[in-house]
């Protein structure tokens, strides 16, 4: 909580340390004991933890109602896969008009390509930022939906550069777990790092109030612009990391609704918590897969339907409902998780009373 | 003395209405101005034009002999202009000692990667304006809520969260718009003591909104009186409550 104070190895890092152990070993366990269909959702919940968390960024922590991350999330796919496949490759995918030649003999290893891909959607995060954060509130989620859209279209119409709507085939599955959840880690500690040093202040200033924040001498609009591109930026890797994992991309993918998916995890969880995306994204991606059963036959006792497609997600919508009426903070609120709040509630023996500085 | 602030003709029209009309304010270093006036005379406004959040129609607007005309805001205190609200802005989700962190961001000269990777010349400077924070909070009694959410201090002890908070932005300049709004008149009387206190240790020049004559005429030297965007009269406390014209617009006339 605060990191200010020098301690020689406190509770809490005794604690940390052990869990991030804990982590490490049920990591391998993991790897080696489940079936790869069980891993592959075990790897879309790391990949869906770094999407929360960059719309839980801007959302959040910011205050800007954004629904353009599934634009953000194309440009990475897109990016990181072009540049990762082999020219053979990318050959066999472009098959109506040839791979434009700048592009063909373009190849390079996974982390870099995932890093330009970052980079590449930061920067039309940037720009997109610079234009559309006069606007605020609706008229924002309006600008960056239609945004959103716009690279849709244009990845659509590209044919010699994204091959259009047949998509790209046979991208090398780079996504291990390793590579997800080792991104998963690295994205939510630069995040907790962020939102805890003076920069994350400012943010949490801006949504708070932003007149006053503007009175203080925080210059809002630049603050806003580098919360979007940040958060774009890490929009890109998790669309690179997608890409990898898929292994096949094609435009229909990153649609609205791709935006709306990660904006249920991040309502669930709570606007403006880590922890609550953490959790939310954990269990939403295993709550997709496990309810998918009522997309199938059901069998009620006194009537059997023939499967209707979609059921899931009237699941998930209605719980997004009932989240909104009766708990509107969702899973967290604002509250992260601390060894502390375990105390709290039991989990963990109290310590004394000098180190009850806990926030509500 | 010299001159702080200057506003040259200053003019303020939203739509066809004049909010604000020549206003002409000269304010010397060290001094403390008020500016009263019935409501809806413009005296918020005014201060708004000041602190950058609207931009003067026509006009000009000097402070320390730059002109920050349609400046931003933000830029605006960092030149050394801060102030309060008159419908309190508090960050109501973050804590109190947060709120007086916020302040000194901009002053903290840093940078985002120095930031979050906790480089040791930024943990040096978080820990400067941690302990700049805690004796603010200490000067206005705020010690013990430090950790509590600003939203849930009690409504006066949120007026002095904004005074902290104000401060905690280095001023030379502090507009200060009703401070005294909803105070008894014990708290008033704190209140006047609180702002000469404030003006002599930090070097303050004050301008302040006010509608408790008492404090106005206590704590002021001298005094601008707005009515309809218009300044009627400007003068020591004393030729203010002689003035027919002021006293016209306060009560009216037969």
């Amino acid at each position: 909580m605060n990191a200010l104070q020098k301690k020689p190895m406190s509770r809490d890092a005794k604690l940390t340390l052990a869990a991030a152990v804990v982590g490490l070993i049920l990591l391998f366990v993991f790897d080696s004991m489940f079936d790869r269909f069980t891993m592959q959702i075990f790897k879309l919940c790391a990949i869906n933890i770094i999407l929360a968390l960059s719309l839980n960024l801007i959302n959040g922590f910011t205050g800007l109602f954004s629904l353009g991350h599934a634009g953000f999330m194309a440009v990475g796919a897109y990016t990181c896969s072009l540049l990762a496949m082999t020219p053979d490759q990318k050959e066999t995918n472009f098959v109506l008009q040839p791979i434009a030649p700048w592009l063909h003999d373009v190849h390079l290893p996974f982390l870099p390509s995932l890093l330009v891909a970052g980079l590449v959607a930061g920067f039309i995060g940037w720009f997109l930022g610079v234009v559309a954060l006069r606007l605020r509130d609706d008229y924002l989620a309006i600008a960056t939906l239609g945004f959103s859209e716009i690279i849709r279209v244009i990845l659509t119409n590209t044919q010699s550069i994204t091959n259009g709507s047949l998509g790209l085939k046979g991208i090398p599955r780079y996504t291990t777990m390793w590579w997800a959840w080792g991104s998963a880690v690295v994205v939510t500690l630069f995040l907790v790092l962020l939102i805890k040093s003076s920069y994350g202040r400012a943010f949490k200033s801006i949504r708070d109030n932003e007149i006053a924040a503007e009175s203080m001498g925080i210059d809002v609009f630049g603050m806003k612009v580098m919360s979007f591109t940040i958060s774009s930026f890490l929009a890109g890797i998790a669309g690179g990391l997608l890409a990898h994992y898929l292994t096949t991309i094609d435009p229909k993918q990153f649609i609205f609704l791709k935006t709306f998916d990660i904006l249920l995890i991040v309502v669930l969880g709570g606007v403006g918590s880590i922890t609550g995306s953490i959790v939310a994204a954990i269990v939403v991606t295993i709550s997709m897969e496990a309810l998918r059963f009522l997309d199938g036959p059901l069998n009620f006792g006194f009537m059997v339907t023939n499967g209707i497609p979609g059921l899931r997600m009237v699941f998930f919508s209605a719980l997004l409902m009932i989240v909104v009426i009766f708990r509107q903070q969702g899973l967290m609120g604002t509250s992260e998780f601390s060894w502390d709040s375990l105390s709290r509630i039991g989990l963990l023996p109290k310590r004394g009373p000098k180190s009850g500085k806990g926030i509500e | 003395m010299t001159t702080l602030l200057k506003t040259v003709e200053v003019n303020k029209q939203f739509g066809g209405l004049s909010a604000v009309t020549a206003l002409n304010m000269d304010v010397e270093a060290g001094e403390i101005i008020g500016l009263i006036g019935p409501n809806g005379a413009g005296k918020t406004t005014s201060f708004n034009l000041i602190t950058g959040v609207y931009k003067p129609t026509t006009g000009k607007i000097l402070f320390d002999g730059e002109d920050i005309t349609g400046m931003k805001p933000h830029a605006i205190t960092h030149r050394g202009v801060a102030r309060t609200f008159q419908n309190i802005r508090l960050f109501k989700d973050m804590s109190v000692l947060e709120n007086v962190l916020v302040a000194q961001h901009m002053r903290m000269g840093t940078n985002l990667l120095e930031a979050t990777l906790r480089l040791p010349s930024y943990m040096k400077r978080e820990r400067h304006i941690h302990e700049r924070a805690r004796a603010l909070l200490e000067e206005v009694g705020l010690s013990e809520h430090e950790q509590a959410k600003a939203v849930s201090l009690p409504y006066g002890k949120q007026r002095r969260l904004e005074i902290a908070r104000a401060l905690a932005t280095e001023p030379k300049l502090l507009f200060l718009d009703e401070p005294a709004a909803g105070m008894n008149p014990q708290e008033s009387v704190e209140l006047m003591e609180f702002i000469l206190k404030i003006r002599d240790q930090f070097k303050l020049t004050i301008v302040l909104i006010e509608h408790h004559m008492q404090v106005v005429m206590g704590v002021c030297k001298r005094m601008y009186v707005l009515d309809y965007g218009v300044t009627i009269a400007h003068g020591t406390p004393e030729e203010i409550q002689n003035n027919p014209k002021v006293i016209e617009a306060y009560l009216g006339v037969e």
